[in-house]
């Protein structure tokens, strides 16, 4: 017997899923940069292809992740994923060992036991229907958890699960009877010939012991084999797409292709990659502390599938980074909010056409060039030569105790250095970058530039993380650029400043800006380990939360500003510390309307610490040698 | 039911009201948690708005208290109170326990303060100063600055912690505004040659004769009145202040060199007031002051029967409004104790 018409859903199922797949990616290839074309080849024949394979068996199908932030959730989606391919791999296997021919047609592995219901005979083909009866107790494991989890999601250790959509629903109700059907069927099958291992075989003697178990097989192999052709022609339009689109998403990755900042290509598979697994929602302080619940991560991810109207998902967000860091799927999630945010509320890039399986771009009209704007309000360049070039900010100009701070350190520390906006300066560009207004804030870091570029200074140290990352990432300078916070660690290494250890007792605020969004963890850290006893807190580093004064949310009210930053400051000041530390003016300025612990700057403890203040309890009495683990930022 | 009555906070609207409960023969105990009775009156040199001496009205209180109805317990905290059946057991510092047929109110306000808007540089920069501070100047004389020289150039700020949604208060302050335009003539009566300028959002000039010293001070005092709000402060090599601040009606940035900034601080629910509200279950309002019973005809009460409430601890008030508020309040315990014997 080598076919029936029960086959027939599922081989539609299968053809058209394949059959789409090739079309999809072709657009999809299509629609590339030319740079990011030249990537992708040069990846599919180097190293890269190596990689996305290891990363492929290890995120995708293992889900190791998960499973390490999330035991079971981990098990769940590593049983579902993991299982259904050595369920596929070795039932292909088993059809073409134990078929009469060894190519068959892809639907012989599926139903093999139908087709081949008196195997299991002999001892070899006894224990492969063991493995395979193991396989599908393993997937029907994590099913079952998957059941649990719709009903309670506190039992795999999530305080959230999303929510689904009605064509979601169904795909995950055929999905869900994909594997209990095949039991059933095979068990059947398998008591009406006397075959099957443990699961099959011993479910299945029971089930024929009363009940005419060859005449009911029958309809459950039409069930199973329906259930996986539905799951299929609605895969592209239910968030199960993710699973054959983020195998796309990996090797692009792997290739070197990024976001960036226009829709195209890579932003879509990695909208469509979203497995909606819920993880965002969990990190995000809007919801754990404002109990907002409708804009995190993968709902925005949901909306763009959806074409949804998205301004406010957009836009209510802290921007903190907390969800990119912990997205399984490595999904960059902040670069695509940018992108919906600049669509501004048009009818957003793309529309669904051919009922929602294919996506048209829009032709959103070019934005009017508006009459050219003149900067000649500018203050005209004059910058002194200097090694040691200071920047503030707009920002530290509002927290003058920073500013204050830094003077007294760069003037201790004899270099020779100069205020580069001590009586205002141009901002560093930024605000306009986010607003969308690239062409005037090229006006604003040419005129910035030029004048870094007159002073001659080989370094050039900012107060503020913002301006920070935006001086390292969007001007092209001679000088080194860094964080006052790396500065003062590297002065301290090269001895220009003598600090005093402090009896004090503090904890460090990590902002998104300089931690998660620059990397620039362990000089702040350093810096106040050497004058200060530094506690840990449950909230350090990666983990680190948004004060909530966040420039990246125009949204969000004043009073629920406030909740952010009070819950964090009692996190954080949980070991009653003498003082909460942190390396950004913004943090500084919230935090400290949210605390009766004193909120300094690491500039201000650094000054306190300032060899010659007097009133000092302790000399300093430690090598210098002990600070060098890393090597130190030199000032060239 | 006895006639005793405790009065919480020994300030203008304290004293004005258990003077005028001991003339109608009410027993009273006054709390006050200072040395000295008078709260911030006596911080104060002048008031507006005819400039008349704060000593005059201290003086006049001072009278009003000294009544032989009156226990005066001063340098003592009130730290909470209940009520047992029809008296209330009001306990003080060291333990001591005074019993009262009605408890009156009037914890007063703190001034805002400045520090928590640090890009004014309060506390950072030697020559800005409160609105406080410069009244104390006035009151020793010492019109200069921290290196004794002679101002030439002063600004005041209005809104400092009033309608000032980043600092928690949307409110206004309503006395501000008045105040600076008071010390704003007064600078420039003490130092004719120094310039003076006013920050302000809009000049709430609303009460009796505010209207007349405002035109006062821009036709007789040339006091420059600019219309909008300071940005920050920074100082220049020369260590005098700058000032970035916008004309919103010219629509034009400026900065400004000045010798001495003040900032108009705001008025505030007294911290003191929010610990006994907490302690004894009494209900606040969105600006933190005690929410009275009704707006228009029960300010004086609250949501304790027997609990009153007289002066700036309700809302910001001046002078005038505090002691007619507390004559308020006088004549609703008295109606109260009537009722209740």
């Amino acid at each position: 017997m080598n076919f029936d018409p029960f086959v027939i859903p599922f081989n539609i199922g299968l053809y058209f899923i394949l059959i789409y797949a090739v079309v999809r990616c072709i657009i999809w290839f299509r629609e590339l940069s030319r740079p990011d074309k030249l990537r992708l080849q040069r990846g599919f024949f180097g190293r890269a292809f190596g990689q996305s394979l290891k990363e492929i068996f290890l995120e995708s199908l293992i889900h190791r992740k998960i499973l390490k932030s999330n035991p079971r959730l981990g098990y769940m989606h590593m049983s579902l994923a993991f299982g259904w391919f050595l369920l596929i791999v070795f039932g292909t296997i088993e059809a073409n060992i134990f078929s009469e021919k060894h190519l068959n047609h892809s639907y012989k592995a599926i139903f093999f036991r139908f087709f081949h219901p008196d195997h299991g005979k002999t001892f070899f083909e006894n224990s492969y229907a063991f493995l395979m009866d193991l396989i599908l107790a393993f997937i029907l494991s994590g099913l079952l958890i998957a059941v649990i989890k719709r009903f309670s999601s506190r039992v795999v250790g999530m305080k959230k699960t999303t929510r689904l959509k009605p064509l979601d629903k169904i795909a995950l109700t055929s999905l869900c009877l994909i594997f209990p059907s095949r039991l059933i069927a095979e068990s059947l099958t398998c008591g009406a010939y006397g075959t099957g291992s443990f699961l099959t075989g011993s479910l299945g003697k029971a089930l024929a012991s009363f009940l005419p178990a060859n005449e009911l097989a029958y309809p459950f192999w039409w069930l199973y084999s329906l259930s996986l052709g539905t799951f299929f022609v609605l895969l592209p339009l239910t968030r199960y797409l993710h699973i054959p689109t983020e195998l796309f998403l990996i090797f692009m990755r792997n290739s070197g292709i990024r976001t960036g900042d226009k829709p195209g290509t890579y932003s879509e598979v990695e909208v469509h990659s979203c497995s909606s697994c819920g993880m965002c929602i969990d990190v995000c302080q809007l919801g754990f502390t404002t109990g907002i619940n409708t804009i995190q991560a993968t709902y925005l991810m949901k909306g763009i599938r959806n074409s949804d109207e998205l301004y406010d998902v957009a836009h209510n967000c802290l921007m903190c980074g907390r969800c990119d860091n912990i997205c399984p799927v490595g999904i960059e999630i902040s670069p695509i909010r940018m992108i919906v945010r600049r669509a501004e509320g048009k009818e957003y890039m793309y529309e669904n056409t051919s009922k929602g399986y294919f996506r048209n771009r829009l032709t959103v009209p070019a934005p009017k060039q508006e009459a050219g704007t003149s900067y000649d309000f500018l203050p005209r360049l004059r910058q002194e030569k200097t090694d040691v070039l200071y920047f503030a900010g707009c920002m530290t100009h509002l927290t003058p105790s920073v500013k204050k701070a830094m003077v007294r350190i760069l003037d201790a520390s004899g270099l020779n250095w100069s205020f580069m906006d001590e009586h205002g300066g141009v901002c560093c560009g930024r605000p306009l970058m986010l607003a969308g207004n690239d062409r005037e804030a090229r006006e604003l870091t040419n005129y910035n530039s030029q004048l870094i570029e007159k002073s001659g200074a080989q370094t050039l140290v900012t107060s503020c993380p913002i301006c920070y990352k935006v001086f390292r990432e969007s001007y092209y300078l001679d000088a080194e650029v860094l964080h006052h916070s790396q500065f003062i660690k590297s002065i301290i290494d090269e001895g220009f400043i003598d600090l005093n250890f402090l009896q004090k007792r503090v904890t460090y605020h990590s902002p998104c800006e300089l931690g998660r969004r620059s990397g620039v963890y362990y000089e702040p850290r350093e810096v106040i380990k050497h004058v200060a006893t530094l506690e840990a807190t449950a909230f350090d580093d990666e983990n680190s939360l948004c004060c909530g004064g966040s420039l990246g949310n125009i949204m969000l009210s004043r009073d629920k500003r406030q909740k952010i930053a009070e819950d964090v400051c009692s996190k954080l000041t949980e070991c009653s510390p003498d003082s909460l530390i942190t390396a950004c003016p913004l943090c500084k300025k919230t935090l400290s309307q949210a605390t009766g612990t004193r909120v300094m700057d690491i500039a201000e403890l650094a000054v306190e610490a300032l060899a010659d203040t007097p009133g000092l309890k302790m000399p300093r009495s430690r090598s210098k040698k002990k600070l060098l683990k890393e090597p130190a930022t030199s000032l060239r | 039911m006895g006639r005793h009555v405790v009065v919480i906070g020994g300030g203008t609207a304290g004293m004005e009201a258990a003077g005028r409960l001991a003339r109608e023969g009410v027993s009273v105990t006054l709390v006050e948690k200072g040395n000295e009775l008078g709260g911030h009156l006596r911080d104060w040199y002048h008031l507006f708005p005819n400039r008349r001496s704060s000593d005059e009205v201290l003086e006049y209180l001072r009278g009003l208290v000294s009544h032989q109805n009156i226990l005066l317990m001063k340098g003592r905290k009130v730290t909470g109170f209940s009520r047992k059946g029809d008296e209330f057991a009001v306990s003080v510092e060291n333990g001591e326990t005074i019993n009262a047929d009605a408890v009156l109110l009037a914890t007063g306000f703190d001034l805002f303060r400045s520090e928590r808007k640090e890009e004014y540089g309060y506390g950072i920069y030697d020559n800005v100063i409160s609105s406080a501070d410069l009244e104390a100047m006035f009151r020793k004389n010492e019109l200069k600055l921290v290196n004794g020289n002679k101002p030439e150039r002063i600004g005041f700020l209005h809104c400092v912690g009033s309608r000032d949604e980043k600092a928690g208060n949307i409110y206004c302050s309503k006395l501000c505004c008045v105040t600076a335009v008071k010390q704003a003539i007064e600078v420039r009566k003490v130092l004719p040659s120094c310039k003076v300028f006013c920050f302000y959002m809009d000049m709430r000039m609303g009460g009796a004769l505010y209207e007349e010293l405002y035109k006062e001070a821009q036709e007789k005092y040339s006091v420059s009145f600019i219309r909008g709000k300071v940005s920050e402060v920074a100082v220049n090599i020369q260590n005098r202040l700058v000032a970035k601040v916008e004309d919103t009606l010219v629509g034009r940035p400026l900065k400004m060199e000045l010798d001495i900034l003040v900032l108009m601080a705001g008025m505030e629910m007294s911290e003191d007031g929010i610990r006994l509200a907490d302690e004894a279950k009494l209900k606040r309002g969105e600006n933190r002051f005690f929410q009275p019973a009704d707006h228009h005809f029960g300010t004086n009460m609250g949501n304790i029967k027997g609990v009153f409430y007289a002066g700036t601890c309700t809302a910001p008030l001046n002078i005038t409004e505090t002691i007619s508020h507390a004559r308020g309040a006088v004549m609703e315990i008295v109606n109260y104790l009537n009722q209740e014997k």
